[in-house]
């Protein structure tokens, strides 16, 4: 019981230990109920005690066997003083070497010589039996949690399984509980099916029964009125003959005079004669009759016929030209239709003659139309057909193409547009150009006959030059622009021209908000032509000439302006290249 | 022409103006205008006697007794000639030559509604026999009364016969108990028998389209049935449903247009939406929209004579239209477009119809229901006409004349006519008379 006793205390230890101390101690449990069970009953109640600690922390239980891997704390020092003091070294040693042998470790103790007393432990052997026990508690550990976690996996399958079971179970129900409601719908429909068929039968019977009523009925009825009217035809018999015997004189007709039949005839004696004529004339106007109505039927059928014809004629007009085109998929109906054709053209001449009822005409005829019409019919069939899988396989091959071919031409057309209007563009601003040559033409025609008067002008030309230098940016343009001259005698000749014309341009000195003046006055005295020349020699030299060029003659342009403004914008800006090109 | 009591009275048809009076032996039940219009004979039922009137010779005189034998019906031979008096009891018929003083006696003469009938062309009338309990039939010549053929039919009763207008074709017709109607051509051969159903009530009316083509007959189950001339078969049937769903048909409904504004109630609801044509005084047509229905009446069915089935039927001159009225839904007028063998338009009339008739040249239909108003119907519309007179002219029949410009319509005792333009303005004269023209 000196085993006991130690774990007594553990035992009855609180459960405010850690979880290291009662992980080993459940664990030494463990071993307990093990050995326990394979070995002596005295044991039993060790094992008790175990499975108490089994079960009380059962929740603690999984978590601390998880923490497993905590390192002891110094409380498992106490824990091992508790189990091994100073005093009972040895009895603890041969304890836990006698536990370890059982389990099947070496022993703690060295090897004795002899049987001595005492045995020295063997330190190697217990620190492998440690590291055996660390290792088995791991192992067992890793087992434990494999356990738990498949305990874990087992109890959720389980809950499926059986929440699983459960809405079956209610499916059944439910669809069993739909049968017997459906199984008693049908009951009780069939119920009123045979009770709709006995009232029917019923009535059926019914309705037999008072047509029998009936039937008997007006036998007996018929044979009162026999009865009854041979009666009444004996009485009137009795009473004609009563009448007709009585001689009375009464029965007579007072007439003044005779009248003349209406139409005038004497009255006829009643003969034979007269009999076979009635006869005869009755005859006669059944026939008529018939003879009239024969002829409206002759007229209506020929009618028909005609109807008749002409729709064949048309549905084989219909149907032929569809040979010429080349389809793809023809068929031999059409081919019949050819030969039908020449048949027909046949038949109809063979008509044409016999224009009477006959059966045979008749009928051929009538299967003519009908072979017609049953081509006509498989035609439109396949014409529906096609129509049908187009739209079923969307868009051809021949669509795609086109479509990109429009696609393609739409971007050419808007091509050609853009050049176009180029063109245009260009030609206005060359046609412009060409205007402003025979103007310049014009002018230094007249400069050059005025050129002998205005030599003395020349000079002061110069000093208003100097003057108006600053005067207008415009004017500033003009003059700078016109500095480098170093051209041949056109030039110079127009230069005092220019200067002249500058000199008239001046006084209309431009500013801003004048612009518009001195566009007109510009444009009227067209100077800018005369600048314009200008430029122009120096066109060949610059690059930036020829845009100025181009502004100042937009600039001239009479009526627009936009173009002047922005000619003369323009100018500003290149005119301003132009003073840095300039040399 | 006219009677009052035992005067007769011939006036004009345009003036009203009395041209000729003659007084009689006694009170004239009834009286005829020969073919040729230049006699009219009055019968006297009570007395057995029948005068002849000339119009040509106002003295002249003729007298017919028939005496003891009694005297039930007398009419006019199509010549104009002859005079054919059925005896009492349907004994006999006596026929009286106006040109010979010539007396013919035909036996067994059948008595039912319509048992004498005379071709359009007036050649030949046929007769219906009864004797031992058989029907026959008799076709005479009327030129010389010779007996040109006689033939038994197959029916159980006869109730009528009537010459198809062509003069070819004779119907005869069984009684209401068996639905049987027989087409005999002129010589006496069947030519063909037809019966739509048994055991129920049968042939109620029968009715020859002019042209011969289409014989309509009505029968109590509510139908009418067409015949045509080729085959002697059914090509179609009509119904008279109570409701009228169609919208291609036009219903014309009358109503009352309210005068008294202080007795509101008298106004009876506009039915449909829209209104019809109407040019009247005190009701109108209005146009109903589908569906429609119409007032039934419930018939007694343990009373003989049951106001259901077709009453009435007539042709419109042309043959384009059948005009019908269904005993079960008195008020209404049915009027078939033949040509496409569909219910054309409807009138509902606010009491019972009377009598209907045809104009004899176009197709235009006059609806007369006992009531103050006259009722004009043609495809173009409708329209009521309030016939003018001191108190109530209860039109209780009407009669066109031949050339369809004016017709006739009877009160108990008085007699309107009616005079009709081109125009839609309708005049009429009215005078107070009594009897029957």
């Amino acid at each position: 019981m000196r085993k006991v006793r130690p774990r007594e205390d553990l035992c009855s230890g609180p459960l405010s230990f850690s979880s290291g101390i009662l992980a080993l101690e459940i664990a030494m449990g463990d071993w307990m109920t093990v050995t326990d069970r394979g070995l002596s009953s005295e044991s039993k109640t060790i094992s008790q005690y175990t499975s108490e600690i089994k079960m009380s922390p059962s929740s603690l239980y999984s978590q601390q066997v998880l923490c497993s891997s905590i390192p002891l704390s110094k409380n498992v020092h106490s824990f091992f003083s508790a189990f091994c003091t100073e005093d009972n070294i040895e009895q603890s040693i041969s304890y836990l070497d006698q536990e370890l042998t059982t389990f099947g470790f070496p022993s703690l103790y060295e090897e004795s010589k002899g049987k001595e007393t005492k045995r020295e432990l063997n330190i190697v052997a217990v620190l492998n039996c440690m590291n055996e026990l660390l290792v088995l508690q791991r192992k067992n550990l890793l087992a434990q949690e494999n356990v738990e976690t498949q305990n874990l996996k087992l109890g959720s399958d389980m809950d499926h399984l059986q929440s699983c079971y459960s809405k079956l179970k209610e499916q059944l129900e439910t669809s069993r509980r739909e049968m017997i409601g459906l199984q008693e719908r049908d009951r009780q429909l069939q119920c009123k099916n045979r009770n709709l068929h006995q009232l029917l039968k019923n009535e059926k019977d019914e309705v037999q029964k008072l047509q029998n009523i009936i039937a008997s009925r007006a036998t007996q009825y018929n044979h009162d009125m026999k009865r009854k009217e041979r009666e009444y035809n004996k009485l009137k018999e009795r009473l004609h003959q009563l009448v007709m015997n009585k001689k009375d004189k009464k029965i007579a007709m007072d007439i003044l005079n005779y009248v003349g039949r209406a139409d005038g005839k004497r009255g006829s004696w009643r003969t034979g004669k007269t009999e076979a004529r009635n006869e005869d004339e009755m005859y006669k106007i059944l026939l008529n009759d018939y003879e009239y109505r024969q002829k409206q039927i002759l007229m209506e059928n020929a009618e028909l016929k005609k109807v008749l014809q002409q729709m064949k004629k048309e549905m084989i007009s219909l149907l032929s030209p569809q040979k010429k085109k080349p389809r793809e998929r023809v068929d031999d109906s059409t081919g019949t239709v050819i030969s039908d054709v020449e048949e027909d053209a046949g038949e109809l001449s063979r008509e044409s003659m016999w224009d009477l009822s006959c059966e045979t005409v008749r009928e051929q005829l009538t299967n003519s139309i009908r072979k017609q019409w049953r081509i006509l019919k498989s035609h439109v069939e396949k014409l529906d057909n096609q129509v049908s899988k187009v739209h079923l396989e969307g868009f051809n091959d021949e669509d795609v193409i086109s479509r990109q071919d429009h696609e393609q031409e739409t971007e050419k057309l808007e091509l050609e547009i853009q050049q176009c209007k180029e063109m245009i563009k260009t030609q206005q601003q060359l046609l412009q150009r060409k205007a402003f040559e025979e103007e310049r033409a014009s002018w230094l025609k007249q400069q050059f006959l005025n050129m002998t008067t205005f030599d003395h002008q020349n000079s002061e030309n110069v000093k208003l030059f100097s003057a108006f230098s600053g005067s207008s940016d415009r004017d500033n343009l003009i003059v700078h622009s016109r500095q480098p001259q170093k051209k041949p005698h056109s030039v110079s000749n127009g230069s005092p021209v220019c200067m002249s014309k500058l000199t008239k341009s001046l006084p209309a000195s431009p500013s801003t908000s004048d612009f518009c003046q001195t566009r007109s006055c510009l444009s009227e005295h067209s100077s800018i032509n005369v600048l314009n020349i200008t430029p122009e020699e120096i066109k060949p030299n610059q690059v930036g000439g020829e845009c100025t060029n181009q502004k100042w003659s937009v600039a001239s342009r009479p009526g627009s302006q936009e173009g002047c403004y922005s000619g003369c914008s323009l100018t500003y800006t290149n005119s301003h290249v132009e003073k840095d090109d300039l040399p | 022409a006219s009677c009052v009591q035992y005067r007769l009275v011939v006036r004009d048809v345009n003036t009203l103006q009395i041209l000729q009076l003659y007084t009689c032996l006694d009170q004239i039940q009834h009286i005829e205008w020969s073919a040729d219009s230049l006699f009219i004979l009055c019968a006297m039922y009570k007395r057995g006697l029948v005068q002849v009137w000339s119009l040509e010779q106002p003295e002249w005189h003729c007298k017919i007794d028939e005496g003891s034998a009694g005297l039930v019906a007398s009419c006019w031979s199509p010549d104009g000639r002859h005079i054919l008096n059925t005896t009492e009891f349907h004994l006999r018929i006596t026929v009286w030559s106006l040109c010979t003083k010539s007396v013919s006696y035909i036996k067994y003469p059948k008595a039912c509604p319509q048992g004498i009938t005379f071709t359009r062309d007036g050649r030949y009338m046929a007769l219906a026999e009864r004797r031992d309990c058989k029907d026959y039939v008799s076709i005479f010549v009327c030129s010389d009364w010779q007996l040109l053929r006689h033939f038994d039919t197959d029916t159980q009763d006869l109730t009528g016969i009537e010459w198809a207008p062509n003069g070819c074709v004779l119907a005869v017709w069984d009684t209401c108990l068996e639905y049987k109607i027989l087409l005999y051509s002129l010589d006496g051969r069947l030519l063909s028998a037809y019966s739509a159903y048994e055991w129920s009530l049968g042939i109620k009316s029968v009715a020859w389209s002019p042209s011969s083509q289409f014989l309509a007959v009505g029968s109590y189950d509510g139908k009418v049935r067409i015949l045509n001339h080729v085959t002697w078969k059914m090509i179609t049937e009509f119904g008279h449903p109570a409701t009228i769903n169609n919208p291609k048909i036009v219903v014309y409904k009358e109503a009352e247009k309210s005068l008294q504004l202080g007795l509101g109630c008298l106004s009876f609801p506009p039915p449909g939406a829209g209104a019809g044509p109407l040019l009247s005084s005190e009701s109108k047509y209005e146009i109903a929209s589908v569906p429609v229905s119409l007032q039934t009446l419930k018939p007694v069915t343990d009373r003989a004579n049951p106001k259901i089935g077709i009453g009435m039927l007539a042709f419109s001159p042309d043959s384009y239209f059948l005009a019908t009225r269904n005993d079960n839904i008195p008020n209404a007028v049915w009027v078939w477009d033949i040509q496409k063998l569909r219910l054309f338009a409807v009138l509902e009339q606010l009491s019972p119809v009377r009598t209907f008739q045809w104009d004899p040249q176009q197709p235009r239909l006059a609806i007369c229901t006992g009531g103050s108003r006259l009722y004009l119907w043609s495809p173009a519309g409708c329209m009521s006409v309030q016939v003018p007179g001191e108190g109530d002219f209860a039109v209780l029949s009407l009669c066109w004349h031949l050339s369809g410009d004016s017709m006739a319509l009877l009160s108990k005792d008085h007699v309107c006519l009616c005079f009709l333009e081109t125009e839609a303005a309708v005049s009429t004269a009215c005078r107070q008379l009594g009897g029957h023209t």
